[in-house]
Parts: C-alpha cells; structure tokens; sequence
C-alpha cells in the first residue's frame, strides 16, 4: 500500500513539477507582457501543487526524504511523469494546446479526486481544482483565439494539435498502481474522465474550427521511467545547482 | 463542585487571545490594506498538544510565494506580544475561497483600488464573463485584459468608460 500511494503520489508531483517547470522557461520571453505574468502564475500553481505532492509523498515514503530532495536528486529514469509534461514549448501555440490537453484532463481529475478517501490527496485536490479551472480557460480561449485568427495562428496551432496529440493517450492508462488504488477508493479511474475530455474538447474545437485530430499512435512510458530526450534537459537546467553545490540554500 | 469547572473553562486564555491579536494584525504583503484575518488566510490561533501557541493559516493558491513570508511576519508579531516559539501549521483543508473575505476586507479593496470578487466561488462559469465595476468610477463597462495580474489571486482589467486598467481579485 505504502509502495503504490507513494508512487501514484510521485507521477502527480513529477508531471506537475516538469510542466511547471517548462512554463517558467516563457518567463521573460513570452510574446507580450500580459502572457509573460500569465505563463508564470500558471507554473507557479503548478510548482505549489508539486510541492505539497512531493512533501506528502516523502512522508507516505517515511525515508526522511523531503521535496527538495524528490526534486532534485533523482535521476530522469526516475522520474514518473507523463511524457506531454516534459515535450518542448516550441512556439505559443504548442505551449497552449498542451496547457489546453492537459487541463482539460487535470480539471476534472482533479474535482473527482476531492472524493479520495485519502484525506491529504483530497485536501490537495479541493485547491488544485480551482486553480486548474483558470487554466483551464486561459488556454482554451488561447487555443480559440490561435484557431479562429490569422492563417499563421491558424496553420501552428493546427501543427501544434498534431505533434502533441500522441502524448494524450497516456493520461488515460492504467497499470497496477492505479487499479489498486481505484480499488481503494484513492486514485481516480482515468477512464471516467474521458467523456468530460473529449467534451471539453469537442468545446473549444467548435469555436475554434479546428478539426479534432484522429487517434492513432499513442506514445506512452513516462509513467514507469522511460523519458523522450527532452527531460534529462530540464533535469539539467533544474538540477544543477544542488548537483553542484549539494544542500546549497540561500 | 460542578460551578467550579464551569469557572475553570470560563477562565480567559489571555496570552492566547493576545496572540490572536497579534496574528491577525499581520497584513498582505502584495495588499499592505488587507490582513490576513481580512482575507480568511488565518484560520485558528490554539494550544497544540505540547501547550505551545499554534497559528492556523491557509494558503490562498498552492504557490503563492506569499505565504513564508506571512509566516514569517505572524511569528515575529506574535512574539512581539510577548509569546515565545509559536508553531505556524498551514493546513489546505477546507481549501481558501474569496468567499471567506470579510465584507470590511472587501470594502477597504476596493478602496485601495482592486476590484473585489464578485459572486460566490461556487458559482463560477468557466467560459463565462462576469461583469466587473471599475474600482475607480464605478463603471461596469470593463473588459479584462488578461486571466492572470500581478499576483496569482488577481487578474488584469480595464475600464472603458475612464480608461485606468485595474486589477480584479478573482473569485475562486
């Protein structure tokens, strides 16, 4: 039990950790002042939400090992995320479609999980919720707004729904952490959500007439270690400082 | 016998009511006219298991840089009273609403020229608008500029009848 809660704990922080930490990257270079402050206070949700994972998860864990610690000294094989977390933000229109792909699940995973019968990941649920709701509608009257624009807007947003679209089917698997802690009461079944996802989806493509893109190949992996090349960058990035200067603080 | 149990409970814990005090003087850093008992940050001052004070705060967003400092500035208001060691405990549950913003706390945001949330937390639509009055002349002709302002509880706005952009303080 303590295994499977501390994994399933793990990949919640992990994705929210890399994708907070990808958003952070716009800072300074996002394509106008107003979307710079925006891209920054949704990583830093995202980093506040990883950080109370990351503490719960060293606790359940019980090796004295704390957030910093989770964030900072392991390696990208042990990293739990999902892969859509981790890909590059290539242009705006890609860092919003994957924002969109991503809280439009997260939303609603989120709200189920106020349910757990595990109180900590309840409790962080019921303020994740909120916040996932604003991002959730940031990205998707971006990624309208990018479809129903100019032809450039139109044509890398469209780009952007096909590159990353592959990476969505990895939200909705189960393996044996999952089932066992659906079975529990703790984790939320990914398969519930699918039909709020695909609405909200379906939602935004409307408005912003965009052909939904057809379900192929899906890449999956992240959950159990197996990384694209874009994450051991980030660790980099991100992990220097305590690699270098091991417990540095300031 | 039993009138001297109910004068025992009746007894006032003075150095826990100064440190209520204390801490619900401290103020937002981002919105210096706002204390945190204005916003609904502090939650409870009490005695922990171990007889030490114990301050409960909430954060308002999961990674509002904010809150060390507030925690900071509630241990050392509470030891100016004169109150050693006091235990910070941030709790998530039940999670911060703006619907725990006191009606003074909303009056005096206004004031200092943040629009207040408007309508109840629960309540919110997710790809709706809502109209929201300038805090600077009243209109409700505004229009928001982006989702997300200066800090993560806020977001950007602008009057269209006086023109001055404003922050809004979203309801969530």
């Amino acid at each position: 039990m303590t295994q499977v809660l501390f994994d399933y704990t793990l990949r919640l922080a992990d994705t929210s950790l890399i994708l907070g930490h990808r958003l952070s990257e716009w800072c300074g270079h996002a394509p106008m002042l107003e979307e710079d402050i925006a891209l920054a206070n949704l990583g830093l949700d995202l980093i506040g939400q990883a950080r109370s994972l990351y503490t719960y998860a060293g606790e359940v864990e019980g090796r004295g090992r704390d957030e910093d610690a989770l964030a900072y000294l392991r390696d990208a094989n042990e990293f739990r995320n999902i892969l859509l977390a981790e890909q590059p933000n290539g242009d705006f229109a890609v860092t919003m479609v994957r924002q969109l792909l991503f809280s439009a699940y997260m939303h609603p995973f989120w709200f189920e999980m106020c349910r757990s019968t595990d109180e900590t990941l309840a409790a962080i649920a019921a303020k994740s919720e909120k916040e996932l709701a604003y991002h959730l509608r940031h990205s998707g009257e971006w990624v309208i707004r990018l479809g129903d624009g100019t032809d450039e807007s139109r044509r890398r947003v469209i780009d952007a729904l096909a590159a990353l679209w592959p990476f969505t089917g990895e939200m909705f698997e189960t393996d044996p952490v999952d089932t066992a802690l659906i079975a529990q009461g703790v984790a939320v079944d990914p398969l519930t959500l699918k039909e709020t996802w695909d609405e909200t989806l379906d939602h935004v493509f409307e408005k912003a007439g965009l052909a939904r893109p057809d379900d192929g190949w899906m890449q999956s992996g992240g959950r159990s270690g197996r990384h694209t090349e874009h994450l051991g960058f980030i660790l980099a990035d991100m992990q220097f400082l305590q690699r270098t200067y091991p417990g540095a603080t300031w | 016998m039993s009138a001297m149990i109910g004068e025992e409970q009746s007894v006032i814990d003075l150095e826990l009511q100064r440190a209520r005090i204390a801490a619900a003087s401290v103020v937002d850093p981002e919105i210096p006219v706002l204390t945190i008992e204005d916003l609904g940050v502090l939650r409870e001052v009490r005695r922990g298991p171990d007889d030490a004070v114990e301050v409960v705060i909430t954060p308002t967003y999961s990674g509002c840089p904010a809150m060390n400092l507030i925690a900071l500035e509630i241990e050392m208001a509470v030891e100016r009273a004169g109150i050693e060691n006091p235990r910070i405990v941030t709790v998530l549950s039940p999670a911060w609403t703006t619907d725990w913003m006191s009606e003074p706390g909303r009056a005096k945001l206004e004031k200092y020229g943040i629009a207040p949330p408007v309508g109840k937390a629960s309540r919110r639509a997710l790809f709706g608008e809502v109209a929201v009055s300038c805090p600077k002349c009243g209109s409700e002709q505004t229009e928001r500029i982006s989702e997300f302002g200066s800090t993560a509880c806020k977001a950007l706005y602008r009057c269209l009848a006086c023109r001055e952009p404003f922050d809004y303080f979203k309801c969530i």
